[in-house]
């Protein structure tokens, strides 16, 4: 199974079945296997933030939900995290394209990279790092302990697991 | 008529309805008129209220209505394109439209002077916009709710508040309460 369809099976697997995207380059596959997926409603947003308040809305209908977006939209939602995401503890996996990692072509990312996981850290929010291609074997994992324990989770896949832009 | 006006004619109309209400004043004034298990309040987060209704609305089919305001809606404009695209006939947008930031001491919006929040829905690819005043808006939601269509409503009323106290309720009770409803 290429890495794509492995994790929107594993999205499905564990029952998200509403996932909102803002476009990166590096996730453009997985949002194909997303829009693709008839187990899924796919709902592009046009920013980070709006997507966290369409999954917060998902969630309270009863739809399990999940956002990928690039780690620049870390920078966008830092209120949305705090006051809706955490504050009234909603679970929600966030699929990121870590830009700025080793293989970037595009120096302006680094400048967002150096503060990604600092942020995270700081925001308490848990964090995995997909680097190596058989990482993605912890995504069912991680996916259960998001709606185990109501929280963001953040899981950060650079230029090295997606090999290359 | 202010806000609070609109709300105070509005709450039995909503009654049996999943409500979305924005942050500050709206959810306070609200929460004081009428609170209902139904009713979710926004403690933060301005302009998300659009956004949470939508997502309610798409995960289910209860008939969803978002309270939102002139504001909020000019600080997240990309949903307006986002509901436009994802029609969900149970969910009626409602702006509470006064000119002003409200909550935060009646300054001037964009949507008080030259920008029109219904023709930039429309503009959008909304289908169902409805300006109103705030006298009508009562009859508008009612024909909204009625015509099991997707409408945005652009309630036009005038700036001012009431005096009303802060909301002490937990969040995760009000979501858990809110919850609840959703699958009664
Ligand atoms: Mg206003």
């Amino acid at each position: 199974m290429d890495i794509n369809a492995k994790i929107v099976s594993d999205m499905v697997a564990n029952d998200i079945s509403f996932v909102t995207t803002v476009p990166c380059k590096q996730l453009a596959g997985v949002i194909d296997a997303v829009e693709a997926s008839p187990d899924i409603y796919h709902i592009p947003a046009n920013k980070e933030d709006e997507g966290m308040g369409l999954c917060a809305g998902a969630f309270m209908g009863g739809k399990r939900p999940a956002i990928i977006m690039q780690n620049t939209a870390i920078g966008v939602t830092i209120n949305t995290l705090v006051t809706l995401t955490q504050f009234y503890r909603m679970p929600l996996p966030m699929l990121i394209s870590y830009r700025g990692e080793l293989g970037e072509p595009v120096a302006c990312q680094v400048e967002m990279a150096v503060h990604t996981k600092a942020l995270l850290a700081q925001l308490n929010i848990p964090t995995y790092h997909f680097h190596r291609e058989e990482d993605v074997e912890e995504l069912d994992k991680i996916l259960k302990y998001t709606f185990m324990c109501n929280k963001p989770v953040a899981i950060l896949t650079d230029a090295t697991f997606w090999k290359g832009y | 008529m202010i806000r609070s006006d609109v709300l105070r004619e509005l709450a039995p109309t909503l009654a049996d309805h999943l409500v979305i209400c924005n942050i500050g004043l709206p959810s306070q004034e609200l929460h004081l008129i009428d609170d209902r298990a139904t009713n979710f309040y926004m403690l933060g987060t301005m302009g998300l209220a659009s956004s949470i209704g939508l997502g309610l609305a798409l995960a289910q089919d209860k008939k969803v209505i978002s309270i939102d305001g002139d504001g909020s809606v000019l600080t997240n404009f990309g949903t307006l394109p986002t509901i436009a695209n994802n029609v969900a006939d149970n969910f009626i947008l409602l702006i509470i439209d006064n000119g002003s930031y409200g909550s935060t001491g009646d300054q001037p919006t964009y949507a008080g002077k030259k920008t029109s929040l219904a023709a930039v829905a429309s503009a959008c690819g909304c289908e169902t916009v409805v300006e109103c005043s705030a006298e009508d808006t009562v009859q508008a939601v009612k024909d909204a709710i009625a015509s099991d269509k997707m409408t945005i409503i652009v309630s036009k009323c005038e700036s001012g508040n009431i005096k009303v106290p802060v909301i002490t309720m937990d969040p995760v009770s009000i979501r858990d309460r809110f919850m609840g409803a959703v699958k009664a």
